[in-house]
């Protein structure tokens, strides 16, 4: 099928199998390679995107249920909100704060907290853990992700802008 | 993923009636809707069918209406729509504590009821609440022109082992709720996993108890409605430890005589990769005696002793 949507504010399109899930889509038709893919069967967050807005992951999302819709992913964080180091406020924040260790949990991880702080701008302690609750971290024990996510919603609202606003 | 997803055919109707003309092909596609389920098994090279159906354009099986009724759900209605609906916080709001135990928000936004009860695993966690609310499950098919409707009540809905009622040709569009669940009853719901979140139950259950304080005898019910999961071949009525409680003062001893109906009668839990039938057992009669504690307003813990 000709497949045709937006990802990260580009119209792009690419002619793939139906069912191809929207992750190789991502990664080989598009070449976005920030998505991961970890477990491969909804588990571990790795490969989450925003699809419309709604984070989901995109290890179950077959090419052809993301036909015109808008995508972003974890490279199109940074663009129209970047700060002076190039980053997104919540990729600052994990920079800052040490919420990226090995690297492989982090495009799901920051799609995560973009998906919470673009509907909750002051989460709780619980609302960050819920949000990021179905990605995964083998590395930091997670006190360093959840503490990154606070300082990022602390960060000025103006800097934040992201996740449904931004598509 | 394992194996080549250019093997498969997608069909995507876009109205009801174009889908249902599809499911009465004798080479029918498998329904496809949020794909929780389905991309676990395409992922690890077990595909269920060649030919899916992608329900994503047929908006007629979204939203959530209240009326005088009760509630009606389209089997497109996510997890994530649960827990934001104002009629279902308000009316109904074990489905949106439920909700808020499946998966994490990534999975909430896909998983919909439909593809829940059509995959009619015995561990799913919506079943066992809409069994203790007395829903009803609709179900569509194509008879020439014409698309039928017929409304099956939950509980003869599930016939084995992820098997349902559902014909071949037919295809799950809602789940209602009688109004007549949605006042004068209340409800308590418990999962028990590996873990909080991302996990599947090793034991679930959802308990309804006519509302005590409606009634001139308090705290005594005139009937309980008990469902479990993940402890038989498909989510079961507890009708035996409906039974002990029905029209008796809900108290720790009726308690202790439900839970042992419940483990004698009602459940018939297996060892598998997530649990052992003796700690499904366990763990069932502590949730049961639990939960009704929570409703009757009585301690648990001298039940849950030992």
């Amino acid at each position: 099928m000709r497949l045709r949507l937006e990802v990260n504010g580009r119209r792009r399109s690419a002619d793939v199998p139906p069912m191809k899930r929207l992750l190789d889509v991502l990664r080989e038709d598009f070449a976005l390679t920030g998505t991961k893919e970890g477990c491969g069967e909804g588990e571990c967050g790795a490969c989450a995107v925003l699809v419309d807005g709604a984070l989901v992951n995109s290890c179950l999302v077959a090419a052809c249920q993301a036909a015109g819709t808008k995508i972003r992913t974890v490279e199109g964080l940074a663009d129209g909100n970047a700060g002076a180091t190039g980053l997104h406020p919540i990729q600052q924040a994990f920079w800052e704060r040490g919420g990226a260790q090995c690297g492989i949990c982090t495009p799901g991880m920051l799609m995560a907290a973009a998906a919470l702080l673009a509907t909750n701008a002051k989460p709780t302690e619980f609302e960050i853990r819920e949000a990021l609750a179905g990605n995964l971290c083998r590395c930091t024990g997670y006190v360093k992700i959840v503490e990154a996510v606070a300082a990022a919603a602390r960060a000025k609202p103006s800097q934040r802008r992201t996740g449904r606003d931004a598509g | 993923m394992r194996g080549d997803s250019s093997t498969f055919e997608v069909v995507r109707p876009r109205g009801l009636a174009e889908a249902l003309a599809e499911l009465a092909d004798p080479d029918r596609p498998m329904p496809l809707a949020g794909g929780t389920d389905l991309f676990v098994l395409l992922n690890d090279g077990r595909a269920p069918a060649r030919r899916y159906l992608d329900l994503t354009l047929l908006d007629e099986l979204r939203g959530i209406e209240s009326s005088s009724a009760g509630l009606r759900l389209g089997a497109r209605t996510t997890y994530t729509d649960l827990r934001h609906s104002r009629a279902i916080l308000r009316r109904a709001p074990i489905l949106a504590e439920m909700a808020a135990t499946i998966g994490a928000v990534a999975i909430q936004n896909r998983g919909t009821l439909g593809g829940s009860l059509g995959n009619a695993s015995p561990a799913s966690d919506p079943a066992p609440v809409l069994l203790a609310l007395d829903a009803t499950v609709e179900l569509a098919r194509r008879e020439g022109r014409r698309v039928e409707r017929r409304t099956l009540a939950l509980s003869d809905f599930f016939t084995g082992y992820r098997a349902t009622a559902a014909r071949a040709n037919e295809l799950v569009t809602a789940v209602s709720i009688p109004a007549s669940s949605l006042s004068g009853w209340r409800y308590a719901y418990r999962k028990v996993g590996a873990r909080r979140a991302q996990a599947i139950s090793k034991v679930v259950a959802a308990v309804g108890v006519s509302d005590p304080a409606r009634s001139d005898r308090p705290r005594h019910p005139a009937a309980a409605r008990i469902a479990f999961g993940s402890v038989a071949a498909t989510t079961v009525r507890a009708g035996a430890a409906e039974g002990v409680l029905a029209g008796r003062r809900l108290d720790p001893a009726a308690a202790a005589e439900a839970r042992a109906a419940l483990v004698a009668h009602d459940i018939r839990p297996i060892d598998d990769l997530r649990s052992s039938a003796d700690y499904r057992t366990l763990v069932a009669g502590r949730i049961l005696v639990t939960l009704l504690a929570d409703l009757g307003g009585f301690s648990a813990a001298d039940l849950l002793a030992g």
